[in-house]
């Protein structure tokens, strides 16, 4: 401390940095010779890349066939393993096939009086001309009701598994347009004159399937060949226009709903011996066989539906 | 014809219809419908089963206006209706205490796809209980197989896509060898409802006709459910899947979905081909080798595991071989000592997952075992789980797992030619699983200086997670309702199962 100059001045003197480093309040070494305590690592983003590069090229290396014997001998054991294995499942299935029933034998276990029931009353108890028709949606619509629904949650996982959600993937989207045909014009001519037709087809083709061959589940693929055929022609703007994921789900929600609950009615009915209140008709017109008709187009929506929503899915992962 | 006649089946079309209905509804609501409907069904299978060991008899309802070998046809008794009322308590449970990491884990928008699932998932267990048709119970077993699939990958991330991959494929390989020895019933016998197929392989054994396919038949249909149900060379898929699923999917997928095939084949055995045709045919002896191999091999893997979710997944592959092992005595001792490990494997399995999800949250979303030390600390209740949830696993009195070992033990004990190998068994794999879940409770009760870690975690109590913890308390009460109330319930089971076929 010095009287003559102000604090400030003092501070600068070599003076004062001597009286500092003796009594050691100073160390004038201090964050210059001392090793700098250690920075935590930083990889730069071409770091990480040369090291996943490494790690790939490491791993390459280790499952290398070429390179590595043991590896290479365990894919031929595997290989000669699975294929005998198969040799084998194949020949003991065919085996006990050769063990079964002749096909075409008259007193197979199959032609019992079940069939026969089924062939000799199936108009007269169900209304509808059409055999099958009868058996899968009025004696076994159970069965189908499950298989509806087998429908139904497979397309539901699919979206689970593609859907992406448009405020998210815009871009995403956006790039999966790039390659969609523009302007077209054979196929979009080709689409004009055949849509239509297919999609009538297929709605006859529902319609009908209690008096002949068809029903549901070929008439709502039909339907659905014919949407997703518009789609290839003429991109997702125009099929959004009618057809969203919204769209779907509530049309199949109301078929599965209409179709839970007719038979909801008559299996209650059915169970507790109280006479069904719906009508045969008569047979080979086409409101007959109860509800049977009905459940067809529902069967026929969710069908239509799953193989349109299944399409978009693939291709683009939303709509 | 009483009310409650009509339920088992209203059941089964109200959790088919939940699904479509939650598809169609917000998140919320969806939540709200799923919930709804499972306690409902709960409330009337509770309904049935009461109806049924009153008056002590089975009942067959008739699907539609045409009687069962030409309709579809449903039938329960006071097993089936016990097993739907059990289903819909851990499904509940389950899914109630997997709502925080549902809403943190998936996708807002698809929420409501996944409580679809969950809805035909019910519907489709619902429909293997109940069912007296081998093609119903094949359609219903494809909804179970992709709601499965669902369920699994609704946690996209890479190692979930892989997972439900592996399962679609080991579990559609399973349904076409179930679907193939289907058909090979259906042309030996001409029918498939269970009884009258029944009555065709009883006359076709006697007389010793088509004696190949129908052997051909039985091997099909118990390797394609051994397959889906994950016995154990069939088990590849498994860890993954259990391990890293969502909360709710892991503890549905092990408690419930592989315990509704495994019902089917108690079904096929029982209903469908004839117990004492079974036994003649050895099949019971291959299931009985390779169920004892799982014991071992699962618990062996489980030791290896060093992830504590996916242990627990090796340790249901050790469980499945237990329930295995059951059906492979060939007596009825060993049935219901399978019937009841269902349940308490069931039961306790799901209280693991929910128990160690609590444990994670506390350690920073690790799940290794370094990770964990002290966690039983910070999370009080979730530890107190683990810990009954092992204890049972292990087989200490009191706990579920002691009843369902001790049935197993005295099955093993009044056959002739497999005790001594049953019982080695059992032992060894008891020390097996005391080896893994022991050193996983002392690492969560050991505090976290000891390990070397320094951060100071977050700690959980109830008021952070009223709903989950309620959930734990549940769990860790059924779990001692197993234990100590055996005796009616296998009385009921005994009983159940004579009516069964």
């Amino acid at each position: 401390m010095s009287r003559k100059r102000t604090d400030e001045e003092y501070r600068r003197t070599v003076s004062f940095r001597l009286k500092q480093w003796l009594d050691g309040s100073r160390d004038p070494y201090l964050d210059q010779v001392e090793m700098t305590p250690k920075q935590p690592y930083v990889e730069t983003p071409e770091v990480q890349e040369r090291r996943a590069r490494e790690r790939e090229r490491m791993l390459e290396r280790v499952y290398d066939v070429g390179r590595n014997t043991r590896i290479r001998e365990f894919h031929h054991l595997y290989q000669i393993f699975s294929v005998l294995f198969c040799l084998l499942l194949v020949l003991a299935l065919l085996t006990a096939v050769s063990w079964l029933p002749t096909v075409g034998a008259k007193e197979r276990p199959v032609n019992n009086e079940v069939a026969a029931r089924y062939i000799e009353n199936g108009l007269q108890e169900t209304g509808a001309v059409n055999i099958v028709t009868g058996m899968i949606l009025d004696y076994r619509a159970f069965d189908t009701l499950g298989e509806s629904h087998v429908l139904f949650a497979a397309t539901c996982t699919v979206l689970i598994l593609l859907r992406r959600d448009k405020k998210k993937r815009a871009r995403e989207i956006e790039s999966d347009r790039l390659y969609e045909p523009k302007n077209d014009v054979i196929l979009q001519t080709a689409a004009r004159v055949l849509v239509p037709p297919i999609i009538i087809f297929g709605i006859y083709v529902i319609l009908c399937g209690h008096l002949g061959p068809g029903g549901g589940f070929s008439g709502g693929a039909i339907i659905g060949a014919g949407l997703i055929l518009y789609l290839c022609a003429f991109g997702f703007e125009k099929t959004e226009r009618f057809f969203t994921a919204k769209t779907y789900r509530v049309t199949s929600f109301c078929a599965l709903a209409c179709y839970s609950l007719s038979k909801c009615y008559s299996f209650y009915t059915g169970a507790n011996g109280i006479e069904s209140a719906i009508p045969l008709g008569t047979p080979g017109a086409i409101l007959s066989s109860g509800l049977i008709f009905v459940l067809n187009i529902c069967v026929g929506v969710v069908v239509a539906g799953t193989m349109y929503t299944f399409y978009c899915m693939f291709r683009k992962g939303g709509y | 014809m009483e009310v409650v006649r009509n339920f088992p089946f209203l059941s089964i079309i109200m959790a088919l219809f939940s699904g479509p209905l939650c598809s169609v509804l917000g998140r919320q609501a969806a939540k709200w419908v799923n919930t709804a409907v499972i306690s409902l069904i709960g409330v009337m299978s509770f309904a049935v089963l009461l109806f049924t060991v009153r008056t002590g008899d089975f009942y067959v309802y008739q699907m539609g206006h045409f009687p069962a070998p030409w309709g579809n046809e449903i039938r329960f008794g006071q097993l089936e209706a016990w097993m739907a009322l059990f289903f819909c308590v851990i499904m509940l449970l389950c899914m109630l205490s997997g709502r925080r990491e549902l809403a943190r884990e998936t996708e807002p928008t698809k929420q409501n796809l996944y409580y679809a699932m969950v809805g035909l998932l019910l519907s489709s267990l619902l429909a293997l209980i109940y069912t007296n048709d081998m093609f119903t119970a094949y359609v219903f077993v494809e909804i179970n197989t992709i709601s499965a699939c669902g369920l699994i990958m609704i946690r996209e991330n890479g190692r979930t896509l892989e997972a439900a991959m592996r399962y679609m494929i080991m579990s559609l390989l399973g349904s076409g060898l179930l679907l193939m020895g289907l058909c090979f019933l259906y042309d030996l016998t001409g029918h498939l409802l269970m009884s009258n197929i029944r009555e065709s392989v009883t006359a076709l054994a006697a007389s010793g006709e088509y004696h190949v396919p129908l052997l051909v038949a039985i091997c099909l249909m118990s390797v394609g459910i051994a397959i889906k149900s994950a016995l154990f060379p069939f088990h590849a898929w498994l860890p993954d899947a259990y391990g890293y699923s969502t909360l709710s999917s892991s503890a549905i997928l092990s408690s419930l979905v592989s315990k509704g095939y495994i019902f089917l084949l108690v079904k096929i055995f029982y209903r469908v081909i004839g117990f004492d045709v079974v036994r003649e045919s050895k099949v019971v002896n291959v299931l009985f080798i390779f169920g004892i191999l799982g014991m071992i091999l699962g618990s062996v893997f489980a030791i290896q595991e060093d992830n504590v979710r996916r242990m627990i997944a090796y340790s249901s592959v050790a469980q499945i071989g237990y329930i295995y092992m059951g059906f492979g005595l060939g007596t009825a001792a060993g049935m219901i000592a399978s019937l009841y490990h269902i349940l308490s494997h069931a039961a306790t399995k799901s209280l693991l997952f929910v128990a160690a999800s609590g444990l994670t949250d506390v350690s920073d979303e690790r799940t290794d075992f370094l990770g964990l030390t002290g966690a039983g600390y910070r999370n009080k209740l979730a530890g107190l789980a683990f810990t009954v949830g092992s204890l049972s696993m292990v087989g200490i009195p009191a706990f579920s797992g002691f009843i369902s070992k001790l049935l197993f033990a005295q099955a093993a004990y009044e056959t002739r030619h497999k005790m001594l190998l049953a019982l080695v068994a059992l032992a060894i794999s008891t020390i097996l699983n005391a080896v893994y879940f022991m050193k996983t409770v002392i690492r969560l009760y050991t505090p976290g200086w000891r390990a070397g870690l320094t951060v100071a975690q977050a700690k959980i109590t109830v008021k952070d997670q009223p709903l989950k913890s309620a959930m734990l308390v549940c769990f860790i009460m059924l779990n001692l309702f197993l234990g100590l109330c055996s005796e009616p319930l296998v009385r009921l089971m005994i009983e159940g199962l004579e009516r069964f076929a």
